[in-house]
């Protein structure tokens, strides 16, 4: 079985789940959808062994083989952990949708459709080698995060940020499509495994650099780094499970997948390291700085998001320092790409921990508002003890996870210190100062979460509802994940090798042979280092902010609203609405005239101009074939006819001119031999002549409707250089033949492959009978649109409805 | 030949922008009748009008007429027919509705946006 | 449209005749001699505008009792039918097929597929121009 089938399975699952949630609805619809992601974890579990001896998977489906575009599964490291982590975390928010959303109320039908669309793209994202179908994927997951955040749709600010995040990601997946496609045209191929192959010529190609940024706008967006992290406090809206999956756990990292994946290509280039590195850090402090001002609890997960992506970014623009540097002491750089890891894994535990809490607290109390939340601790122990393990990894104390990935992070910031290339000797101090500030935040808003929420004083008034402790269902996705918190950090060297070292391998194609190669060692305890001394510093100043923190909070009020990024989106969705608004209506003018002015004006410039600038137009006497005399005949007939057509005072008397020139027409097919036109000519002349005159009755006089003598020149001018140009290319176009006709071909070919002999007709029928085909079905169209235009019509009632 | 050819058929696309260009909406009717002819002798035109025979299999004659721009034609001819039968229809029903064939006055109001 | 020209309507009966069957042999004729299903079809419809024009359309409309917009369809299905049928035959859609058949009556006769897809077009090309001009001359 190729295993690239199991990309589709949940999409495929999805078709059934419309008729499961309407036949079977005394069951929870989340019970059959839960199978699929166990089912694809286990699957995907059985790969981790033989990866981990460094083996690699490849599985191929053909699916544009003439443009090279196919959907390749390519499982390697970092595929299979991110495959583990889509489809585990995806178990367990299913299992937690199930107790959260309500069977009745709810419209599970879409929930459970769109978050096994999502699945697809995702895991379609992180198995992908083809660009141009992870490209496919990935906005794919952009649709479905769409769909999942207006899934409550009658809300205002559900779709306000379903709109919001759609726009922000669906832009930079269009920036990162245009990367690909520099990338493919420099390393010639779609497969990332040959652009990583292929990569030593790309450097120094003019579009390299381009591409980096390109490609960065794409990851930036995706997983909110700033300035586009705005769309995730917003995504909130969604129901609190997809906040917990897409926006912590998995759609947001498919932008350090990318980054992760594409190390190798790019790690030469300076700026790659100091783009992804520098806004990494950048974000990782904006996001802490602005979390602890937030009041809404899944607001102040969101920020801290943000900062914490922030975070795994800066490492993994690091990690690519190790390619520029070798021999002694290079060790120490090495440590980043395996942090960036660690803390992946780290913080989509107890960060998806954290938002099941949470849902928990709105779910029980009625509100997520932190003001008036508080002393849930006796009522809600389990919860309790749940976010205080998410929170104090998440700040990063010992005995969590955080407390290992957070020690990492440290030592690769001090070590970028002594990087001595790109001015990083100069400025590779601000690293590890960002770093330990943006730490000091952390601390404070994991103590504010978690300590205002469930410790101080009970403010039961306050609350909508009366809070009570979860039902169990609930409560089982939340400890499973805290208690995989607590359990890395007593076995983080077995987590390392199973799966980080990998991952590392994966994303560090040229450095490590084989898994095992990768020498790092986790210990809990390294003795008196810089790194324990920083920990040290954040836990006594970011105990004295939270302390003081009442005091301080109001410093935020001094940034007015509108000098943030959202007032800047605002202001520009506003002016994008109003701007092409009015653009439109300035020269939208509702007049027939004008609007074919501008096409006539346009056709006559790019006709005239390429015919000038090509230096195209050519006359050919030669080419020419003799006067005729009936022909001259015909050709003075017609303009006579043509005139009085103009000039006609009555409308039968320019019906008749117009058959005139009809039957002109027809004159010059029969004198330039062609038969079946002169034939089809006077038989349509006829009609239409008897067309016209049954229509006579509803047609007006001509009349001029009080054009101006100017108006009247203006048209004239206009008509007249449509003419010319019309002229010219008739001349021009007789006159040079750049390929030689088809025609001969028909020519020839028409007795022996088509048995005909009329080849005219041969042509219709056989050689460009589709055209034909379609044809006579615009014909039939017209027919019907006659008919429904003068059968169908509004009785006098609908009429009045209309006007009302 | 060509070079009178050309000529018609410029004049053909001049009176036919012209009356499109009007106000009256019969006159616009006139226009694309004229139009499409012009449009049909401008093809017969671009493929040469040399070749003394029609494109029809005789035997001893090899000097075909070009088959191609015939066969093009053809379909637009008749095409052009159903467009001047719905643009009619579509004109005269538009008089009926609104009284008027000004087309200056067809230009919609603030409440369609 | 009530006309009461005798001459036109005597003339008329004949005529009618005259004028469809020549349009049925330009039909046939068509894939060897100038004609073909659009010309045949537009022959057939001058011959049922002439019909209107010397009786009136509702006349005309008892002695031709069709809907002719049901002949647009089945032009439309024999045309599309035709190109789709290559499928059976496991060839690219729109193969045509020919050779040459005996017939009684007619003798050897070269028979073509591509007749049929024509027969298409003289159907739909007969149907739409008479819908539209029934349509325009019916209406009050």
């Amino acid at each position: 079985m190729e295993f690239v089938w199991f990309i589709f399975l949940p999409i495929l699952a999805a078709i059934l789940i419309p008729f499961l949630y309407k036949t079977i609805r005394n069951v929870h619809t989340g019970w059959f959808v839960l199978v699929i992601p166990v089912l694809l974890f286990i699957y995907y579990a059985r790969f981790v062994k033989g990866i981990l001896n460094g083996e690699v998977h490849i599985s191929e489906l053909p699916w544009i083989p003439s443009l090279d575009i196919s959907f390749t599964a390519y499982m390697d490291g970092l595929s299979v952990l991110f495959s583990l982590l889509i489809t585990g975390i995806g178990a367990l928010v299913v299992l937690y949708s199930i107790f959260y959303l309500d069977k009745k109320r709810e419209k599970l039908n879409n929930f459970y459709v769109y978050l096994l669309m999502f699945m697809t793209a995702m895991l379609g994202i992180v198995q992908s080698d083809n660009v141009i179908s992870l490209y496919l994927f990935w906005e794919l997951t952009s649709i479905s995060s769409f769909l999942l955040i207006g899934y409550w749709f009658t809300k205002d600010r559900s779709r306000f940020g379903a709109l919001k995040s759609m726009l922000i990601t669906v832009f930079g997946g269009l920036m990162m499509l245009g990367g690909f496609v520099l990338l493919s045209i420099m390393g010639d191929s779609y497969s990332i495994r040959e652009l990583i192959a292929n990569a030593p010529q790309m450097v120094g190609h003019e579009y390299f650099t381009l591409a980096i940024v390109l490609i960065l706008l794409g990851a930036f967006t995706k997983s909110a780094q700033f300035p586009f992290y705005i769309w995730l406090p917003d995504a909130m809206e969604a129901p609190t499970p997809v906040s917990a999956y897409l926006h912590s756990a998995t759609m947001v990292k498919a932008g350090l997948y990318l980054v992760a994946r594409f190390t190798p290509v790019f790690a030469s280039s300076e700026v790659w390291i100091w783009l992804v590195t520098g806004i990494g850090l950048l974000t990782l402090f904006w996001g802490s700085f602005f979390a602890v001002k937030q009041t809404d609890l899944k607001a102040i997960l969101a920020f801290s998001t943000v900062s914490q992506l922030g975070l795994i970014m800066s490492l993994f623009g690091a990690s690519a320092v190790a390619y520029h540097v070798s021999g002694e002491g290079s060790a120490i750089f090495k440590f980043a790409a395996f942090a960036g890891i660690f803390h992946l894994i780290n913080h989509a535990m107890f960060k998806g921990s954290l938002f099941m809490v949470a849902g928990i607290v709105d779910h029980e109390t009625g509100t997520r508002d932190i003001r008036k939340l508080g002393g849930l601790m006796s009522i809600m122990p389990v919860s309790f003890t749940v976010a205080f393990i998410g929170s104090m990894s998440m700040a990063g104390l010992p005995p969590f996870g955080g407390f290992l990935s957070k020690e990492l992070f440290l030592t690769s910031m001090l070590s970028l210190n002594e990087f001595n290339l790109f001015n990083f000797d100069t400025w590779g101090i601000v690293f590890p100062i960002v770093a330990w500030i943006a730490s000091v935040f952390t601390f404070v808003y994991s103590f504010y979460f978690v300590f205002n929420t469930f410790a101080g004083k009970k403010k039961e008034q306050a609350l909508p509802q009366k809070p009570q402790e979860a039902p169990f269902g609930m409560l089982i996705s939340p400890v499973i994940l805290a208690a995989i918190v607590v359990v890395i950090f007593f076995i983080p060297n077995l987590v390392a090798k199973a799966f980080v070292k990998p991952a590392v391998v994966a994303m560090q194609t040229g450095l490590y042979e084989n898994p095992s190669d990768v020498a790092i060692h986790i210990s809990a305890w390294h003795g008196w280092t810089p790194e324990l001394f920083m920990t040290l510093g954040i836990i006594g100043v970011g105990f004295l902010l939270f302390i003081t923190m009442a005091r301080w909070q109001k410093l935020y009020d001094v940034q007015p609203q509108y000098l943030s990024l959202n007032a800047l989106y605002d202001s520009m969705m506003m002016f994008g609405e109003t701007g092409m608004n009015r653009l439109s209506r300035f020269y939208m003018t509702g007049l027939l005239r004008s609007y074919l002015m501008y096409m006539f004006f346009f056709i006559v410039t790019i006709t005239t101009a390429a015919l000038f600038i090509q230096d195209a137009f050519k006359v050919d006497m030669d080419s020419f074939s003799p006067v005729n005399a009936y022909g001259f005949l015909t050709a003075i007939i017609i303009i006579v006819a043509i005139c009085m057509v103009i000039f006609a005072k009555t409308r039968l008397a320019a019906i008749i001119a117009l058959g005139g020139v009809g039957y002109s027409v027809a004159l010059f097919f029969v004198i330039y031999k062609a038969p079946d036109l002169a034939l089809t000519q006077l038989v349509i002349e006829t009609v239409s002549v008897a067309l016209f005159l049954l229509a006579f009755r509803y047609l007006p006089e001509v009349k001029r409707h009080g054009e101006t003598r100017k108006i009247r020149v203006g048209n004239f001018i206009i008509a007249a250089a449509v003419g010319v140009t019309v002229t010219l290319i008739a001349l021009s176009a007789h006159s040079q033949k750049l390929i030689p006709s088809i025609s001969q071909y028909y020519k020839d070919t028409v007795f022996t492959e088509a048995a005909g002999g009329n080849i005219v007709n041969v042509i219709l029928v056989d050689y460009r009978g589709f055209d034909t085909l379609f044809e006579i079905a615009v014909l039939g169209i017209a027919a019907i649109g006659v008919y429904s235009m003068v059968k169908l019509r509004l009785s006098r009632k609908e009429k009045s409805d209309e006007s009302k | 030949m060509e070079f009178i050819m050309a000529i018609v058929i410029g004049v053909l696309f001049m009176a036919a922008v012209y009356l499109i260009l009007s106000r009256s909406l019969l006159r616009v009717i006139l226009g694309t009748g004229l139009l499409s002819h012009g449009a049909h002798l401008l093809i017969l035109t671009m493929g040469g009008l040399g070749g003394t025979s029609p494109p029809v299999l005789a035997d001893g004659i090899t000097d075909y007429a070009d088959p191609l721009p015939q066969a093009l034609i053809l379909t637009a001819i008749v095409i052009s027919f159903g467009v001047t039968a719905f643009i009619v229809v579509s004109f005269y029903r538009t008089y009926g509705e609104h009284g008027t064939d000004n087309m200056n006055l067809m230009k919609g109001n603030d409440e369609h946006d | 449209m009530k006309a009461n020209d005798v001459i036109l309507q005597t003339a008329t009966k004949v005529v009618f005749f005259i004028i469809f069957l020549f349009s049925i042999h330009i039909f046939f004729a068509g894939h060897f001699a100038p004609g073909g299903g659009f010309v045949g079809g537009l022959l057939t419809t001058a011959a049922i505008v002439l019909l209107l024009l010397a009786f009136d359309l509702k006349t005309v409309q008892e002695a031709l009792p069709f809907n002719f917009m049901h002949i647009v369809a089945i032009g439309l299905l024999l045309a599309l039918g035709m190109a789709a049928g290559s499928f059976v035959f496991n060839v690219p859609f729109f193969t045509h097929a020919f050779g040459d058949y005996y017939l009684p009556l007619f003798g050897v006769t070269s028979l073509h597929t591509a007749m049929i897809f024509d027969a298409g077009v003289y159907l739909v090309v007969v149907g739409s121009t008479i819908t539209m001009i029934q349509t325009i001359g019916g209406d009050s």
